[in-house]
């Protein structure tokens, strides 16, 4: 008999931290996942270039670190790419010529097409199989499918595209829905981008904006606007078919290699995802959601996991 | 610095000839572009008469096919790029690259411009389009200031459009869910922002509730006017504070940059607006015209003139005009 490959054993990767933490939490948080069982980790900052808590030498570091502890190590770019200051460090980044870079934007595709291999970051818009065939010539050998997509659209994607193509979907964190010029926390203390005083570092896993019915609706994250719910699909482990080869855990400030661990404890069967999703909750304050990936509106929230 | 101008139908198209536009953007009545809403865009009739009109009158014809289309509805988009080809468009509005890769090895002549849809907002993102399928000219995203447009001109290798007037989106382009968050439908899966059926006015004593999908949006007495419910126009609770977290209800308004638009190169300017009335596309393309023909007369001196300024704000949304993230200040 042969062996299983490797590529059908499923994995965890850690996402870049989408909020501004301080320099000290960040050295804290990546020694502990270094003992994490996540596989792959991306590191990077891929909302504002504004925050500074690292300088490129303190992500190579860390970088180091976590790939001597046997982590892959993946640096992200910029999502939003507006000052010619911003292109230049996304350059350097695909320049490294240690790590493996995801691309964000285009601008980071440009850089590397043709000249180094890649991952597809999930602010790419990759919605068909020709789209992902085309960026695979480039050089493309991962990507993240964009948040909105459903499992079906994964299905129909990964059946037209080469088979060593992997493929990696958001699968726990606030879903990152949309970028602009603005910074929004900035707007909220009543003063624009560039006199921000870097408030968002008052909120290390976002800013919550409420209806007026107070229900809880989205996550103010800087330029960055965030679901205010927990994306979810611990409870699509169960039946993974026809799904992905890289589950990705996004950071929050407190309880990440808890929620990393009960991810591991499902996927080699130690748990079931009902029981899990159940521990989850405590770590999912405004709840959970996921619509998107039933093909319905993002915000829903439908527990399959319960079933026989 | 050509002027380019949105219809929803064919007496908008005619609106926009008779006007003065340079060029007229339409789509096809499906979900094949970002303005897909009940009763507005063309059918092949429409599309032909439509042509034959501006053609008569000089005018160029730009078809958007620039949503992006998933595995089980690739085929609708070809049809969509074989069917604008024969017609044929003076160019296509394009933002899906497996749509794009499409057109430019079975229409290699076509002219494709990249859809702000596309969300290219550097230099590098440009020559990626140009590169890989000699895309000729791109629409920047209403989310760079005028010093970074003019960057952006002087390193792009194709020239560069810009958003002139009309409905402010605040997020990128081509990179916001919030739409398909609340309702399952959004701009690039489903060519429309908040659709209509998710829409629900509702009256209270004193209040007139807008919802999404069940999701409140706004709230307003009931002499005031109630806003379109798209989500970034509302208003929310942040930090115990009721306010508009992302936008107020406003317009883009480039009048009082448009001599530095003109100096920096920008190639065209595009009036949003396929979901307006032909009034509307008259009005604004009228405005827009004279505006563009004083300025290249004489940019130094050039000063809006109050007339164009309040029919501009006429027809603005909440009456209101900003000049959006081309202003660092807004950002």
């Amino acid at each position: 008999m042969s062996s299983v490959p490797a590529s059908s054993y499923l994995r965890l990767s850690l996402g870049p931290i989408q909020y501004h933490w301080a320099r000290e939490e960040m050295l804290d948080f990546y020694r502990l996942i270094e003992s994490t069982p996540v596989d792959i980790v991306y590191l990077g900052e891929t909302i504002c270039s504004k925050r500074r808590s690292f300088r490129h030498r303190d992500w190579i570091d860390v970088a180091e670190r976590l790939a001597a502890s046997g982590k892959e190590v993946v640096l992200s770019t910029l999502a939003l790419l507006e000052a010619d200051s911003e292109l230049g460090y996304v350059r350097k980044l695909c320049n490294n010529g240690t790590f493996a870079v995801e691309a964000n934007d285009m601008s980071a595709v440009q850089m590397l097409a043709g000249k180094t291999s890649f991952i597809g970051g999930p602010s790419l818009n990759i919605y068909n199989s020709a789209t992902l065939r085309k960026l695979v010539n480039l050089g493309l050998t991962r990507w993240v499918m964009p948040v909105e997509l459903s499992k079906d659209v994964l299905a129909d994607i990964r059946i037209e595209i080469p088979a060593q193509i992997e493929s990696e979907i958001f699968a726990w964190g606030k879903l990152p829905l949309a970028y602009s010029a603005r910074c929004y926390t900035a707007r909220a203390h009543d003063v624009s981008k560039d006199a921000c005083a870097y408030c968002c570092s008052d909120y290390p896993d976002g800013l919550m904006m409420s209806t007026r019915e107070d229900e809880k609706f989205l996550t103010i994250n800087g330029i960055q606007t965030q679901s205010a719910r927990i994306y979810n699909l611990i409870g699509e482990l169960d039946e993974r078919d026809s799904s992905a080869d890289i589950l990705r855990i996004s950071p929050q400030s407190k309880g990440t290699e808890q929620v990393i661990s009960l991810f591991d404890k499902v996927r080699n069967r130690a748990l079931r995802a009902p029981n899990a999703t159940n521990e989850l909750k405590s770590y999912a304050k405004s709840g959970f959601c996921n619509g998107y990936w039933h093909g319905e509106a993002g915000m829903s929230f439908s527990d399959r996991s319960d079933r026989p | 610095m050509e002027l380019v101008c949105p219809a929803g139908n064919l007496p908008s198209l005619k609106a926009a000839v008779d006007n003065g536009a340079d060029a007229v953007y339409i789509g096809f009545r499906d979900e094949t572009n970002a303005r897909h809403f009940a009763g507005l865009n063309f059918d092949s009739k429409q599309i032909v008469q439509g042509l034959a009109y501006a053609d008569a009158r000089s005018t160029k014809i730009y078809i958007a096919i620039n949503t992006y289309p998933q595995p089980r509805t690739f085929a609708k988009w070809q049809a969509a790029v074989d069917q604008a080809a024969e017609y044929g468009a003076d160019a296509l509005i394009v933002a899906d690259i497996g749509v794009m890769d499409y057109a430019a090895n079975k229409w290699p002549s076509l002219r494709l411009h990249l859809s702000v849809q596309g969300s290219a907002t550097s230099h590098e993102a440009v020559r990626f389009y140009a590169e890989q399928f000699g895309v000729r000219r791109a629409v920047a995203p209403r989310v760079l200031s005028v010093k970074q447009v003019a960057s952006l001109i002087d390193h792009s290798p194709i020239p560069i459009e810009v958003f002139g007037f009309g409905s402010l989106c605040v997020m990128v382009e081509g990179r916001c869910y919030l739409s398909s968050f609340v309702t399952g439908q959004g701009p690039n899966t489903f060519g429309a922002c908040s659709p209509a059926s998710f829409v629900r006015w509702s009256e209270t004593d004193s209040n007139l509730e807008t919802r999404l999908n069940g999701v409140l949006i706004d709230r307003v007495n009931k002499d005031e006017k109630a806003g379109y419910p798209t989500i970034c126009k509302g208003r929310f609770l942040v930090n115990g504070e009721t306010r508009y977290a992302i936008e107020e209800p406003t317009s883009l308004n480039t009048l009082p940059i448009l001599p530095e638009l003109y100096r920096i190169g920008v190639a065209a300017i595009k009036i949003e607006g396929r979901q307006r009335s032909p009034a509307y596309v008259a009005k604004v393309t009228r405005v827009l015209r004279a505006a563009i023909d004083s300025c290249k007369r004489d940019p130094d001196n050039f000063v809006p003139d109050q007339a164009w300024l309040s029919a501009l704000s006429s027809v603005s949304e909440g009456a209101q005009t900003t000049l959006g993230a081309y202003e660092r200040q807004w950002q």
